[in-house]
């Protein structure tokens, strides 16, 4: 058994999302656990809500606005919850309580780097991206640049991301299936890849978004539920808890404050760099600001997620810190019953056990249905907004340049969908005995130093030109995947070498200056005529960023 | 068509106020909370002692705990603070640029 676990190593805590490689204290495979009928049957229950939506939503869904931005009638409360939904994954709740739990203080610090970016995007894009954009972000970088060569560019940007965040989520689903139901991998792959096409293209970005409001307040509603069974026990007083858990944890007083984690200057300010403008640069994340119908929700949409993103990080930081007395003191959750050991189900669990701690078993299978369903939630986002930029930007704009009918438009947007659900579903096979731990890092590292650049410098910078756009992305994304590649996550790791040929993990700090400096010198440089027109452009293009006159897409609903 | 109207309004001497008193105020923001959440970033490459200090004497709560959920909780009330900037001022000389422009 141990020789599997150390034979194999996908890693749950990374893979099951939103957070980097570098976060993972323990990479492991997890086994096949009991059949937990409790879960399956809240799941099924989840399944069928979700698939009644989505035949709602088919109906409301005709045209190419409906499909990619539910024809922008979404409120920004609902859009808020969506985000939040979009941003709350299963690593969230499964890793960063794991990851407060074994090392304390420093998991909290992790949480409030991942909430960070929320007010920088509420200060400077919510706005402008409802007001320039239309169905992808692509819209925007491209607005008054080559549409081609522009779009073409996000497009490799979004695709990439899209594809290494889907791989990472696909074999979370299938640890997590064998953990927490007790069925096997395949079957969790299947079913995740099966429900993301039927969501998505049936029920466009209308039925995406509800399954993503569902299941925020399903995750907020049962991590909330725990939290407060758990603080209960402590009489709600956090000197209580606190001094409790320093007495239960083997580094005593030590986790209160910071650790050995994030000790290097250089990996903590990259982390930082990665996980804020990371965010900003998610393409699920920022389709949802197309689905409002204008500023003022857009805005709201950001104030409704940052608060949902703090209270769960707040939430999950509470579990964690009382899993380590309540979990940690009992030898029920650890194997032959030695709590200095290893914990049943591998090192993700406190936050399983706790439910079942404080819940029973009824408790445990709701939380193990909600951190399904959120997997499942997350991917139909990613899946739309792949769809969407092969449809939208490559197929519209890049090959029939703007010409085809909104129909045919659709149509492509339903048959990738589909391509992207069949790719997704073999990576995740192909993918279930890799160590794919430098994944998440590998996305958060893209969509910082490719998405990002691009598309900050073509909201505020009047200089920025096509060839600048371009190299620009081109550098960043090459020089984040070469960073990762030559560090230890995958030369190391994965590729078996001795040692790391990069000393860092973390791409951010590099990457994204090089993006930076390759976009302003390629811009600087460029004098041809274009250029010029571009330059030009600007001052329109502001008038619409600040008023959004003009903008695309109003409620129609 | 559009194009003269942006020019209209680009003209618009109260858009112009508007868009250079946006822009001071949103990048003000932005900078408060990046100075903040790197400063302690900072705090905790270089002197994590000062994070894990108690916060009175005999306490196991750390400074680190109140410090980390202010920060959070600021945040917060800082992009409320924007919006109610936003909708109440900006906004209103957007719509009036908009009104003058296309009369």
């Amino acid at each position: 058994m141990t020789g599997v676990m150390a034979r194999l190593g996908a890693a749950l805590f990374a893979a099951t999302c939103a957070l980097p490689a570098w976060a993972a204290p323990a990479v492991e495979q997890t086994e096949q656990q009991g059949r937990n009928f409790h879960a399956i049957a809240m799941f099924a229950v989840f399944v069928c809500a979700t698939l009644g939506i989505t035949y709602w939503a088919a109906n409301r869904t005709k045209t190419a606005a409906d499909f990619y931005a539910a024809g922008g009638g979404i409120t920004g409360v609902q859009n808020g919850l969506a985000i939040a939904g979009d941003y709350m994954s299963a690593a969230t709740l499964l890793g960063l309580s794991s990851l407060v739990y074994t090392k304390g203080y420093d998991g909290f610090i992790y949480c409030i780097s991942f909430y960070a970016c929320w007010p920088i995007i509420m200060f400077l894009m919510a706005e402008r991206l409802r007001n320039l954009g239309k169905y992808t972000f692509a819209d925007i970088a491209s607005y008054r640049l080559d549409q081609k060569q522009v779009r073409t560019m996000a497009a490799i940007g979004t695709l990439t991301v899209v594809i290494f965040y889907l791989i990472a989520q696909m074999v979370g689903a299938g640890q997590l299936i064998k953990l927490l139901f007790g069925l096997p991998y395949w079957s969790a792959v299947v079913i995740v890849g099966v429900l993301m096409v039927i969501y998505v293209t049936f029920g466009g970005m209308l039925a995406t978004t509800w399954v993503q409001i569902i299941k925020a307040c399903l995750l907020l509603g049962g991590g909330t539920a725990v939290m407060l069974l758990a603080f209960s026990q402590f009489g709600f007083s956090f000197e209580n808890l606190f001094s409790q858990a320093v007495e239960a944890h083997k580094d005593g007083i030590k986790i209160m404050g910071p650790g050995t984690l994030l000790a290097d200057p250089v990996t903590a300010v990259s982390l930082g760099l990665g996980l804020m403008f990371g965010t900003a640069g998610l393409p699920h994340i920022l389709m949802r600001f197309f689905t409002v119908p204008n500023a003022v929700e857009a805005r709201k949409s950001v104030f409704i997620a940052t608060f949902c993103v703090g209270f769960f990080f707040c939430v999950v930081c509470l579990m964690g810190l009382a899993a380590m007395v309540i979990v940690g003191k009992n030898p029920a959750y650890f194997e032959g019953g030695n709590i200095l050991g290893k914990m049943l189900g591998g090192g993700n669990m406190p936050a399983m056990h706790l439910a079942h701690a404080v819940g029973g078993n009824l408790l445990l299978g709701f939380l193990s249905a909600v951190a399904f369903a959120t997997i499942l939630a997350v991917v139909a986002g990613l899946a739309l907004a792949g769809a969407t930029a092969i449809s939208h930007d490559l197929y519209a704009n890049v090959v029939k340049g703007g010409k085809s009918t909104e129909k045919e438009e659709v149509r492509v947007s339903k048959m990738s969908s589909l391509v992207i659900g069949v790719l997704a579903v073999g990576l995740g096979i192909l993918f279930e005995k890799m160590n794919i731990a430098f994944l998440v890092g590998l996305t958060f590292g893209i969509a910082a130093s490719c998405n990002f650049p691009i598309l900050i410098l073509s909201m505020y910078w009047k200089g920025l030109t096509t060839r600048g756009a371009v190299w620009g992305g081109i550098v960043g994304l090459v020089s984040a995947v070469a960073i990762v590649v030559l560090s230890k996550s995958v030369w190391v790791t994965v590729l078996g070498n001795a040692a790391p040929i990069f000393p860092y993990e973390q791409p951010a700090i590099f990457s994204m200056p090089l993006a930076f400096l390759t976009a302003w010198l390629v811009s600087t440089l460029d004098r041809s005529p274009r250029a010029a027109k571009e330059k030009e452009a600007f001052a329109d293009q502001l008038v619409r960023a600040q008023t959004g006159f003009g903008a695309a897409g109003a409620a129609r609903h | 068509m559009s194009s003269e109207i942006y020019e209209k309004i680009r003209r618009n001497p109260r858009f112009i106020e508007m868009v250079a008193k946006r822009n001071r105020f949103a990048w003000t923001l932005s900078l408060i909370v990046l100075v903040l959440f790197y400063s302690f970033i900072l705090v905790v490459a270089f002197f994590p002692k000062l994070l894990a200090t108690p916060l009175w004497e005999g306490a196991t709560t750390s400074v680190g705990i109140p410090i980390g959920a202010g920060l959070i909780v600021f945040f917060w009330l800082l992009t409320g603070y924007y919006i109610h900037r936003a909708n109440k001022e900006f906004d209103k000389a957007n719509v009036e640029a908009i009104k003058e422009a296309t009369r």
